[in-house]
């Protein structure tokens, strides 16, 4: 096995493991320093990142994609545990190079925004940092091993953050419901990947939890042998596709699994919302994609066509609920259940154009999220209320807070000129193309408007969307401002705008000059789509 | 067969037990010499003793090279490999944990008494990790036994410590009784008393199946008591809930680990899968019987320990429960042993048990200083903990993370590799029920972490001091938790797989 060791992933993921370790090490008075080494240790990491992110090649992907080699940048690839095929590999192809700059991003403005914590900050930065490092290895990791490692290490810091500084009345039961159907959603992925293990090893006599090493497998096609001849439809791909891809998309918030997804966003703290909305629902996302899709294309083709209904519920009822929500965090909490439904939907319509919509719709919402929700944290740290109607004018009292909720909402809708509809738009058109090979579930979509007619359907969660969020706009921000009821909201801290500005920056970029990341992502989907058959 | 006759490698064989007895013997001689005072000090001398004994075993333990022969020594009584030297430093480093953690029982620190029979105890463990004949195998259990009855009720005048050893002993013989039996009977049909002959007679002497497997059945009731597999579980709450809280480590610890050590040999060697005997003709296969015995106490031990310890309130009581739970997780690592002879599913129960000593010895641990502190042992009296010791909470934490089986703690590869058996062995439907019971203990470990860190309480401000012998106890044991989870998982899987390839070697 070749070794490389470049140092850069481990390094950004080392970073705030080690920091965690310090803060903890500290006394208990030293609030202040505690903060500092957090802001140290994410500026750090989203320094890297961006590094990581300007530093990837599209070219010499692309290049590797005609070669028909799987292609990782800034490889860390050293043994771990040999004698059952783990070895520590990290490294970030199209897909996920965004991702870790998203959760960089994310963990930033989350330590800025939680400056304002008082009771035991020493903790919350330290098990902050263990989640932020948590996520970011499921992102790197190349082995499947360390990333079930990683997915399950940021489960527990989760539950700490929710349940101890989470909002009181339903934090103890939010956080367990959150971990509960987080960790079955895991364990049946991780039956799934046993599978997947054992047979690539059976096959080909080397057993590797490499994700190459399975990839290889998977091409050569040890996947789609049946069982047995008599029963030709049940192989290992077809099998294990739902498990492994509904496992992880629990955590993606699928319908009808996303029930603990606007609970846990409700009662988490500001920060832990940002990166549980922002990021952790992606990592559902990716790790669907990662192991099921690009593993098991032949069970995707398969299954995904029923799939893509579970995720049009996702986009449509997310969207209505959120409509009818009078809790402006649950609001936003619907709109992730709704928006994580396009991302699931991108990946569903098996084609370069959709993917890579989704792989952009990832990234958007995540910043869009994470704004909303220091946004409405910024709210109700002044007002101690999150009921829209008693709401209002807030423009007047915290206008960096409206003007940045405002764009926000204008990712939201799909705007032209923003991240949104540089998302949104590709999903739609590779909807409304469909996949270009004969998907297997001939009796579903054997009539050419099967996709496009998901894609009207769909595109009615996009008005509702536009409704909810000028609802919220109108009725938060604008409108009287109740001086009796609100006598002292004080304007937001530089921490606070530090935060919105660094968030707002990313939405318009992306909008404004989409092959920042578009040509990226698209190096990242190919190969799936060339393992897809398309 | 012939049995080794080298004397030096007979006396390396058992020179951990040997070693042992001298500590054993210094400490009651100390306990005379030293003056009333110093006698606190016998804790150290026994546990930092222990743990020299633990290092010389994995240092200078090689096993000899060579076969089933050189290893088998002393007359063919103990077999001297590397499955007897790990369990052999899981035992003897729960041991020295254990009388560190003693050192903080007021009334057992200052007793060399105690502190003997407490290696005594060890020394039968370790015997049994390592024994190849019935009669070792007996008097090896029967030495751990009856220094446990004692242990358990050392505490004269309290009353439940009194009920606890009682209730423990008459179990104990009881089940005892059933295995000698068992034991009996396997000797009666074949006339031999080495387990490994008395594994090919048996493969290959065409005896009736009926007495066979009565007698296996007979065996599997004393395995089950002492690792308390569900049906031969009921003593384990209330022995935990009464004995002495370091004793209750040991007996979850040291003794649940030799037991598993001993069944694994035991089961391969007596009722070895065919494939095993390749060279011989006509071998008879028991291994199905105890394959589906192992796997239907697994799905019991897992699913009543965990259902039972959801409406726990003691936090003694809760971690019983969890035992029980932990050691159906165990026995699905044993069942996964004869299907796959590549010595996944062994290497795997040798993985878990040493990262489960280490993570029990140091929930109880964290324990004893609570219920020193506070004079409770209730889970709701653990609230405020964080605030109180942060890093008890901590401590405790990990320990609870590492027995739901979630990284970075060692729970998590010994889970991992666990169900990774099971589906190599085709258990695929017992690793989804091992999963089920998962993530209901997950449930109520996350109750009691949560009531550590959210809950708060009136004595908050009160912090619960933390002496020297834990702080070496639990940084210890906190240290292996985290190591063996995470950079030290390479050394000790490796080792716990060539651990298991000697078992795997019959002939």
């Amino acid at each position: 096995m070749v070794m490389t060791f470049s140092g850069v992933l481990t390094g950004i993921l080392l970073i705030p493991l080690i920091s965690a370790i310090i803060i903890l090490l500290l006394p208990k008075e030293k609030k202040e320093e505690a903060r500092i080494i957090a802001a140290m240790a994410t500026g750090m990491v989203l320094l890297l990142a961006l590094g990581v992110f300007f530093g990837y090649s599209v070219d010499d992907a692309n290049a590797a994609n005609d070669n028909g080699q799987a292609y990782f940048a800034y490889e860390d690839h050293v043994q771990w545990i040999e004698s059952i095929g783990v070895s520590w590999h990290l490294g970030v192809d199209g897909i996920s190079a965004p991702m870790v700059l998203l959760t960089a991003l994310a963990g930033f403005t989350g330590v800025l925004i939680s400056w304002g914590i008082e009771d035991r900050t020493r903790e919350f930065m330290a098990f902050f940092l263990l989640l932020v490092g948590g996520v970011l290895g499921v992102f790197m990791a190349v082995d499947l091993f360390v990333l079930f490692f990683f997915y399950e290490l940021a489960i527990f810091p989760m539950y700490f953050l929710i349940v101890i500084w989470g909002w009181v009345k339903t934090r103890e039961y939010a956080a367990m419901k959150l971990t509960l159907y987080i960790l079955v959603g895991s364990v049946v992925a991780l039956i799934g990947m046993l599978a997947l293990y054992f047979k690539a090893g059976q096959a080909t006599g080397v057993y590797s939890f490499d994700f190459v090493d399975l990839q290889a497998a998977a091409k050569a096609g040890v996947f789609d042998e049946p069982f047995s001849p008599a029963w030709s439809a049940a192989t290992t791909a077809r099998l294990w596709f739902p498990a492994i891809f509904i496992g992880f998309g629990v955590l993606a918030g699928v319908w009808p699994f996303h029930n603990w997804s606007p609970d846990g966003h409700v009662a988490a703290p500001t920060a832990v919302s940002m990166i549980h909305a922002g990021v952790l629902m992606k990592l559902g996302a990716f790790a669907a994609l990662r192991v099921g899709v690009q593993l098991l294309p032949e069970g995707a083709k398969a299954h995904l066509p029923w799939i893509i209904f579970l995720t049009l519920i996702n986009v449509v009822y997310g969207a209505l609920i959120a409509m009818r929500q009078r809790d402006f965090k649950y609001v936003i909490g619907f709109s992730s259940v709704s928006h994580m439904g396009l991302v699931s939907m991108g990946f569903a319509t098996m084609n370069v154009t959709g993917m890579t919509g989704a792989g952009l719709q990832m990234f958007s919402h995540g910043v869009m999220t994470a704004l909303f929700f220091a946004c409405v944290g910024m709210v109700y740290d002044r007002a101690h209320t999150r009921d829209i109607p008693s709401l209002g004018g807030f423009v007047q009292k915290l206008p960096w807070v409206a003007v940045a909720f405002i764009i926000g909402g204008f990712v939201s809708m799909g705007m032209p000129g923003l991240s949104g509809f540089v998302a949104e738009f590709p999903i739609f058109v590779g909807l409304w193309d469909g996949p270009n090979f004969a998907p297997d579930a001939g009796w579903l979509t054997g009539s050419f408007t099967y996709y496009g007619l998901i894609a009207v359907v769909a595109a009615l969660g996009i008005i509702v969307t536009a409704a909810y969020v000028l609802r919220v706009v109108g009725q938060v921000f604008f409108g009287d401002f109740n001086r009796e009821r609100f006598p002292d909201v004080s304007p937001i801290t530089i921490y606070d705008k530090i935060a919105l500005v660094v968030l707002v920056f990313w939405l318009v970029a992306l909008g404004v000059y989409p092959r920042l990341m578009a040509p990226m992502v698209e190096s990242g989907v190919k190969p799936i789509v060339s393992m897809l058959g398309g | 067969m012939n049995f080794s006759t080298d004397t030096q490698a007979s006396v390396i064989a058992i020179l951990p037990e040997i070693l042992m007895t001298i500590l054993a013997v210094a400490v009651l001689v100390y306990d005379v010499i030293w003056p009333e005072e110093r006698r606190v000090q016998l804790g150290y001398l026994a546990g930092f003793g222990l743990m020299s004994i633990a290092g010389v075993v994995w240092l200078i333990g090689v096993p000899p090279a060579g076969g089933l022969q050189e290893q088998l020594l002393l007359g063919g009584m103990v077999r001297h490999d590397d499955m007897a030297q790990i369990f052999r430093v899981m035992v003897i480093l729960a041991g020295a944990l254990s009388c560190l953690l003693a050192m903080g029982v007021l009334k057992l620190r200052a007793r060399g008494d105690f502190y003997a029979v407490l290696i005594v105890a060890v020394i039968g463990a370790s015997l049994m990790s390592a024994a190849a004949d019935l009669i070792m195998i007996f008097l090896a259990l029967e030495t751990t036994s009856i220094t446990l009855y004692l242990l358990a009720g050392y505490l004269r005048d309290d009353d439940r410590s009194t009920e606890a050893g009682l209730k423990y002993f008459l179990f104990g013989a009881f089940t005892s009784a059933f295995t000698l039996y068992g034991l009996s009977l396997v000797y009666g049909l074949t006339g031999q008393t080495n387990i490994y002959e008395l594994g090919k007679t048996l493969a290959t002497n065409g005896l009736p199946d009926p007495p066979v497997v009565i007698a296996l059945g007979l065996v599997a009731v004393g395995f089950g008591f002492k690792i308390s597999a569900v049906p031969f579980h009921f003593w384990t709450p209330d022995v935990y809930e009464g004995a002495p809280t370091p004793i209750t480590a040991l007996l979850s610890s040291a003794s649940k680990a030799a037991a598993v050590g001993l069944l694994l040999r035991f089961l391969l060697a007596v009722f070895p899968p065919p494939e095993l005997l390749g060279a011989l003709e006509g071998v008879k296969d028991y291994s199905a019987f105890w394959v589906q015995l192992a796997a239907v106490l697994s799905v019991v031990s897992m699913s009543l320990g965990n259902v039972l310890a959801l409406v726990q309130s003691n936090i003694k009581r809760l971690l019983a429960y969890s035992t029980i739970a932990h050691a159906g997780y165990i026995l699905i690592g044993v069942a996964a042993i004869s299907t796959d002879c590549s010595g996944d599913g062994a290497a795997a129960v040798a993985f878990y048990m040493f990262m489960y000593v280490l993570t029990n010895i140091l929930a109880f641990g964290v324990v004893i200083l609570f219920a020193n502190a506070t004079g409770s042992e209730q889970i709701s009296d653990l609230a405020g903990l964080s605030r109180r010791n942060p890093w008890l909470a901590l401590a405790m934490t990990i320990a609870l993370l590492s027995l739901a089986g979630i990284p970075p703690a060692a729970g998590f590869i010994g889970k991992f590799l666990l169900f990774r058996a099971a589906v190599n062995a085709n258990l695929v439907w017992l690793a989804l029920v091992g999963i089920v019971n998962v993530i209901i203990g997950l449930y109520y470990y996350l109750v009691v972490v949560k009531v550590m860190y959210m809950e708060r309480s009136e004595d908050e401000d009160k912090p619960i001091p933390v002496g020297t012998p834990y702080s070496w106890a639990l940084g210890i044991s906190v240290a292996g938790v985290l190591l063996f989870g995470t950079i030290l998982v390479t050394p000790l899987l490796d080792w716990a797989t060539d651990a298991a390839h000697a078992l795997y070697v019959l002939l």
